[in-house]
């Protein structure tokens, strides 16, 4: 069975319909990248899955349940986590108090500050200071360690490497490796396609809302890809 | 191909302008027909529904929720009063000034409120509303606590017997509500309106188009205290008496007149109409209750706001699609024939 | 001499103005809502207060172990039920639902107490003073007030900025979206700062009836102090709100010292000169 499951999954904007009968699927450890050009619907099936965006019931599926209906607050303490876009760290909070508020629902497992500061030694040396003084790259830093913190069996990214330097693109993604390494599935969404297929075990590509290509991430065809991303 | 055109008026809105013409002049030979208590009870609803709409100008289309225009109905009655007394002017010449009175103390009054942002800014008119009260209350001048009384030769000047004053209050007070509805509509359709909307839906967004947000907020701000203070001075020369704490009552005029635009529906011509009667029709219903009616009105008013914002008159335009008062510009397809 | 002791007496009922103005800054800083009604809940607490005393035959003081919890439970509630409903990008909803509220809420004490002014009693702890070194006599009771709302500054500020829960309170406030993705309930929260919003609005009620007497329409000046003590000492600074209130309470002490009808009005004065000369407030800390 699969962790998490999509079926027929629509989602709106008030009236605009962003998503149209998505099926997306990811096992247990997988490794999923989501490619689409701008406003092919990336983001957005990341916010329903995560339940920041209303969808009937049935339309997603972890572990078989059905959660279409719950609240983000609810689905964290599920064992999913996103790292949302563009950050959104906490700017009134200390490092360390975003690190911590991301163990705010309780889940237990192997993620501990410690072991994100393992992980993110930089972090570790600038644990007091306000988030918003960090660079971007200790940022992105930050919001993956703040995710992990809630101990998830699933973890969203939406467009790590956005307004990164390559150098630091790379470390990411390096650390990324180590989050799978334990088992955690990633689902992670980038327009930068060479670097996502690089990590991912299997792809989707997103166009207008609809599912235009899932494939195995190795030895893909450049041409279709081309194809499924801008629909020409 | 169908055809589209840029259109306004609708066909409710001409029939209405008949209805409204017809009713305005039933109303002007109301002294002919009706009683006094009747025609005290139409004058009190046209000062309330000017108020009304001067404030839902302010709050409905300028986003600026003042919850202290009792000073302008307080600082126009105290010019009427002060001029009469002191200066020995017609009580007509010294109404017409105070509406430019008001607008004239609204000035310093907006550069420091507006410096508060939403809601901060609804108390900082309240706290101005405080300051003038207690102002007033310690100018001896202006009579103190105790407040001033229209003298009886003023009162004649008006007019030698009572029919006859209060035949030209009513004819004024029909008037200022033409006038301010007038003034408003008048806005709303100028270039000004566009503004507002704009400014409401999104500051910032208006600002970097190149509305100048804060002019034209002054603006709106400064019109509604030079129509409310004109209101305030008609409101008491038939009340011939003034003083403080009846002059800058919050209850009486500001607190009920915003039940009334939110009833009604805020945002719209229209809305402060309905909203008017329903105010008038349950404090009447209700007089033998204390004050039930403010409950019940309050309660009305946070019912609204919860679940449908948008108040009578919204409800109106949902459910049948009819404007009476068209601001907006509509885009109309030709069907093809 | 004359003024030190004016001044004494009114950086002490600035302690009372902070409490008044604790709840108010809590909920416009975690949930950007300014609550018109707040006066009127400080007013309805002590109505509260007098009615449980009477009834349980205990004095202003006891009554706060039951008072606090009712509003505590009473502002989750209206949070929960009604005020979360208002919230958006659309500051109308707030204002309007709050001020309704607080007519609602004024008129129904009316209707059931009258307008007759009505005051609490806490025993001989009301008159008692000591003296300071100097020669200044200080009220007991006032100085309690003052040392009261000191340590729950204190303690909220500990609260705030030292536990989960305070966390999660301003992460909310940054940013309520991502605060979700946290796992926190940000309707639940919203509701459990208004809870506390009124446990300390209770307890300022409860003070400020016993200090003067109170009838059903004191709650809009209430609010109007609050609201100043929070413009001066700058939003979001709980520390700025006693300073705040204690230079309210200082400008109405000495404006009543030059003549009574000055009182209010000094206080006023205070206010208006702070909005104009730095209208971010003495110690500002969060940008709205």
């Amino acid at each position: 069975m699969s962790q998490l499951k999509t079926s027929s999954l629509r989602a709106f904007y008030g009236d605009f319909q962003a998503l149209f009968d998505i099926e997306f699927q990811a096992d247990e450890g997988e490794t999923i990248a989501v490619i689409g050009a701008n406003g092919a619907g990336k983001t957005t099936l990341l916010r329903t899955i995560m339940g920041q965006l209303a969808c009937d019931r049935d339309m997603v599926k972890f572990d078989g349940r059905p959660i279409g209906d719950l609240d983000a607050h609810e689905i964290v303490g599920m064992g999913i986590a996103m790292v949302p876009e563009g950050r959104r760290l906490f700017p009134s909070l200390s490092v360390e108090e975003n690190l911590k508020i991301g163990g705010y629902c309780g889940r237990r497992g192997s993620w501990t500050l410690e072991r994100v500061y393992q992980l993110f030694p930089m972090l570790a040396e600038r644990r007091d200071v306000p988030s918003m003084a960090l660079s971007g790259g200790q940022q992105q830093m930050a919001a993956i360690g703040r995710a992990l913190m809630s101990n998830p069996r699933l973890l969203l990214c939406d467009e790590l490497s956005l307004g990164l330097a390559p150098v630091i693109i790379k470390d990411i993604y390096a650390c990324l490796d180590v989050i799978s390494d334990e088992g955690t599935t990633l689902d992670i969404v980038e327009q930068d396609i060479s670097r996502a297929l690089g990590i991912a075990d299997r792809f989707y590509c997103l166009q207008e809302g609809r599912v235009s290509l899932a494939a195995p991430a190795g030895g893909y065809d450049q041409a279709a890809i081309t194809q499924a991303y801008f629909g020409i | 191909m169908a055809g589209a055109r840029v259109e306004r008026g609708t066909r409710a809105s001409q029939l209405w302008a008949v209805g409204i013409t017809i009713g305005l002049a039933a109303l002007v030979a109301m002294p002919f027909w009706g009683d006094p208590g009747d025609m005290r009870l139409v004058a009190e609803m046209a000062y309330y529904l000017a108020l009304a709409q001067l404030w839902n100008l302010l709050a409905g289309y300028a986003g600026l929720v003042s919850v202290g225009q009792q000073i302008y109905v307080g600082l126009g009655g105290y010019t009427l009063f002060y001029l009469t007394d002191r200066f020995g002017i017609h009580p007509f010449l010294a109404i017409a000034l105070a509406g430019p009175v008001c607008a004239l103390f609204s000035i310093p009054v907006a550069l420091a409120v507006f410096r508060l942002r939403g809601a901060y800014f609804a108390i900082g008119t309240w706290v101005f509303a405080e300051i003038f009260l207690l102002v007033v209350s310690i100018i001896p001048a202006l009579g103190g606590g105790s407040g001033l009384s229209l003298t009886p030769s003023i009162v004649r000047s008006i007019s030698s017997n009572r029919a006859g004053r209060e035949m030209a209050i009513f004819w004024m007070t029909l008037a200022v509500l033409v006038v301010v509805f007038a003034l408003v509509y008048w806005l709303l359709r100028s270039r000004h309106g566009l503004a507002l909307t704009a400014i409401r839906d999104s500051e910032p967004a208006s600002a970097s188009l190149g509305v100048d947000t804060f002019r034209t907020k002054l603006l709106i701000y400064v019109v509604t205290a030079f129509g409310t203070g004109f209101v305030g001075a008609l409101i008491f020369l038939q009340k011939l008496r003034i003083s403080p704490e009846a002059g800058f009552s919050l209850n009486d005029w500001t607190v009920v007149v915003i039940f009334m635009v939110v009833i009604g529906g805020i945002g719209t011509l229209e809305g402060p109409i309905l909203g008017m009667l329903v105010y008038i029709a349950l404090r009447e219903l209700l007089a033998d209750f204390g004050t039930i009616y403010l409950i019940l009105l309050g309660a009305i008013a946070v019912a609204v706001m919860l679940k449908a914002p948008g108040g009578l008159w919204g409800w109106v335009v949902h459910r049948y699609d009819v404007h009476l008062f068209p601001v907006r510009r509509r885009l109309r397809f030709e069907k093809p024939d | 001499m004359g003024w030190v002791n004016i001044i004494i007496q009114g950086g002490l009922l600035g302690g009372l103005y902070a409490l008044f103005a604790i709840g108010l800054a809590l909920s416009f800083g975690i949930m950007r809502l300014v609550n018109i009604a707040h006066g009127d809940f400080i007013v309805l607490s002590a109505f509260v207060a007098m009615i449980v005393s009477a009834g349980l035959g205990i004095s202003a003081i006891a009554s706060l172990a039951v008072v606090i919890p009712a509003m505590f439970a009473l502002g989750y509630l209206l949070q929960r039920g009604i005020l979360n409903l208002t919230l958006g990008s659309d500051i109308l909803p707030p204002l309007l639902v709050t001020f309704g509220i607080s007519v609602i809420i004024q008129n129904l004490l009316l209707e059931g107490f009258g307008a007759d002014i009505q005051r609490l009693h806490a025993g001989a702890i009301e008159t008692e003073s000591v003296i300071l070194p100097g020669g200044i006599a200080v009220g007991v009771f006032p100085l309690l007030v003052f040392v009261l709302a000191v340590v729950c500054i204190a303690g909220l500020q500990f609260v705030f900025y030292r536990t989960g829960l305070g966390r999660a309170f301003r992460a909310a406030s940054d940013d309520p979206d991502t605060a979700e993705l946290m796992g926190v309930d940000k309707r639940h929260i919203y509701a459990l700062a208004m809870g506390v919003a009124m446990a300390f609005t209770a307890l300022a009620g409860v003070l400020f009836a016993i200090r003067t007497t109170f009838e059903p329409s004191s709650g809009p000046i209430r609010l109007i102090y609050a609201f100043e003590a929070v413009i001066i000492g700058g939003l979001g600074s709980f520390w700025g709100t006693l300073v705040g209130g204690m230079i309210l309470g200082i400008a109405q002490a000495i404006g009543a010292a030059l003549s009574p009808t000055w009182q209010i009005l000094a206080g006023h004065i205070a206010f208006l000169v702070v909005l104009i000369v730095k209208p971010s407030g003495l110690f500002p800390r969060t940008r709205d």
